[in-house]
């Protein structure tokens, strides 16, 4: 009955694609990974090596959203095709931004002089460490188009949120109490936030997944 | 939505072949349902035989009900050519008679008893303006229709369809022949014409499927796999094998 002869060519490219995800996936997991130790070892060389690469994480994004307007425009997809092409262009959206703001941590990191942390950095590695997490399982739920797994890292979220508001109370007492030291704190809290925000796109991937298999988006039928 | 058509196992033989089998489906009223399937599957057996277009085909064995409003129009006191009348039908090749534009038109009227010149005449125009076409041939209704463009001949054929006051269209593939311009004036005016009457259209193109109709109906080896509202259906099909269908999988 199904002959995967009748589309090869469409199939390889749908495969390609899929290929192409899981590519970025890791790359953007890397660079959040590399952001993060190059924080916290000080290590500019390798901060600036994450700026850089963001060029390449880019151009990945951009040769994904052709391939899918290319599709989309060639082999008319309905069903399920349609649901995986529509599912790749809304990921690499997060998907960028979620290297983009790898590359904004490395950024601010670079601006440390050797001056000491304010305080032991520990929150922060670990909100890195779940966020870089959701990314992964993220990835791997498209790949074994997994709703439930899906749904774990979506209510994973509420953990990130809540160390992020732990490190703002935490930035808020040290600024009343050592304004000196405004600038690394505020440093701080935005490095924070942009893990808060690497988090809100691992869960819009998650929520894409979903809609790839059962054609639901937030609970909701698109078409 | 009200059910203007409404079969219940339907079952069709040609003879020893079992081309319809068990065939049940509610048909709205004043929408567009397009039949789809890979060839030889049955819908156009199925469309034939909603004006019973399949009783004039040899051997042919007929059981179940299709109801037009209710009424069982298999049954013997159905006065078939006034069910032709009420359920009309354009074919994929457009098949104008070879005489004038005007005369295509009053055909169908003059045949049911119509003579008033002026009923003709109003008849003629309202049905050419039904079918988008009256602003390009108002001024050679009396030319030969012949000499009209592919795409010209099937709303003429439409119109001509529309003339003799239908309840219900079926198509049968009617812009395969067509060029893509045609296609879209024709697409556009089905989007039209369902506000007044109920359409059912075989179609071999899914996108124009997806495009037209409100609901779909797949058919595979003379049963219905699937049918239900056109969005559900070509974005999250319930069945594999619609599924393979559609995406150009097999067929």
């Amino acid at each position: 009955m199904s002959s995967k002869s009748a589309r090869s060519e469409f199939d390889r490219e749908l495969e390609g694609l899929h290929l192409d995800l899981i590519r970025l996936g890791g790359m953007i997991e890397e660079a959040i990974d590399n952001a993060i130790t190059a924080l916290v070892r000080r290590d500019k060389k390798l901060a600036q090596n994450v700026v850089d690469n963001d060029r390449r994480i880019d151009d990945l994004d951009h040769a994904i959203e052709a391939k899918c307007l290319s599709i989309l425009l060639r082999q008319q997809p309905v069903a399920q095709d349609l649901r995986a092409v529509s599912t790749a262009l809304k990921m690499v959206t997060d998907m960028e931004r979620i290297g983009d703001h790898a590359a904004d941590i490395a950024d601010i990191s670079l601006r440390f002089d050797s001056s000491p942390f304010i305080k032991k950095l520990e929150h922060i590695p670990l909100m890195a460490r779940i966020a870089s997490s959701m990314v992964k399982e993220g990835i791997t739920a498209f790949v074994k188009s997994d709703v439930e797994s899906s749904r774990e890292t979506i209510r994973r979220d509420d953990e990130v949120d809540s160390l992020f508001e732990t490190i703002k109370q935490e930035i808020i007492a040290i600024l009343t109490q050592k304004p000196a030291v405004a600038d690394q704190a505020v440093d701080l809290l935005m490095i924070a936030k942009y893990i808060e925000r690497i988090g809100d796109h691992a869960v819009n991937i998650c929520g894409w997944v979903i809609f790839f298999v059962t054609g639901e988006h937030k609970d909701k039928k698109i078409i | 939505m009200e059910t203007k058509i409404s079969v219940k196992s339907l079952n069709l033989h040609y003879g020893e072949f079992h081309a319809l089998k068990n065939i049940s489906i509610d048909i709205p009223e004043n929408s567009v349902m397009a039949l789809i399937g890979p060839s030889g599957c049955g819908k156009s057996t199925f469309l034939k035989a909603l004006n019973r277009m399949d009783d004039l085909v040899p051997n042919v064995k007929i059981e179940g009900t299709v109801l037009l409003d209710g009424k069982d129009i298999y049954s013997p006191e159905t006065d078939v050519t006034l069910l032709r009348k009420r359920v009309g039908m354009v074919f994929q090749q457009p098949n104008p008679f070879p005489m004038s534009i005007y005369d295509n038109i009053a055909y169908g009227p003059r045949i049911h008893g119509v003579k008033s010149r002026r009923q003709l005449d109003e008849t003629v125009e309202s049905s050419l303006h039904g079918a988008a076409l009256w602003d390009e041939v108002k001024d050679r209704l009396h030319k030969n229709a012949i000499g009209l463009s592919g795409g010209q001949q099937q709303r003429l054929c439409i119109a001509r369809a529309l003339a003799i006051k239908p309840e219900v269209l079926l198509m049968d593939e009617p812009t395969s022949a067509l060029d893509p311009i045609s296609t879209m004036k024709v697409e556009e005016l089905i989007g039209t014409l369902k506000k007044k009457y109920t359409i059912v259209i075989v179609t071999h193109n899914m996108q124009q499927a997806a495009r037209i109709s409100e609901n779909t109906a797949f058919f595979l080896h003379g049963e219905i796999v699937e049918y239900g509202e056109t969005g559900q259906l070509f974005s999250m099909p319930k069945e594999k094998k619609t599924e393979a269908y559609i995406t150009g999988r097999f067929g």
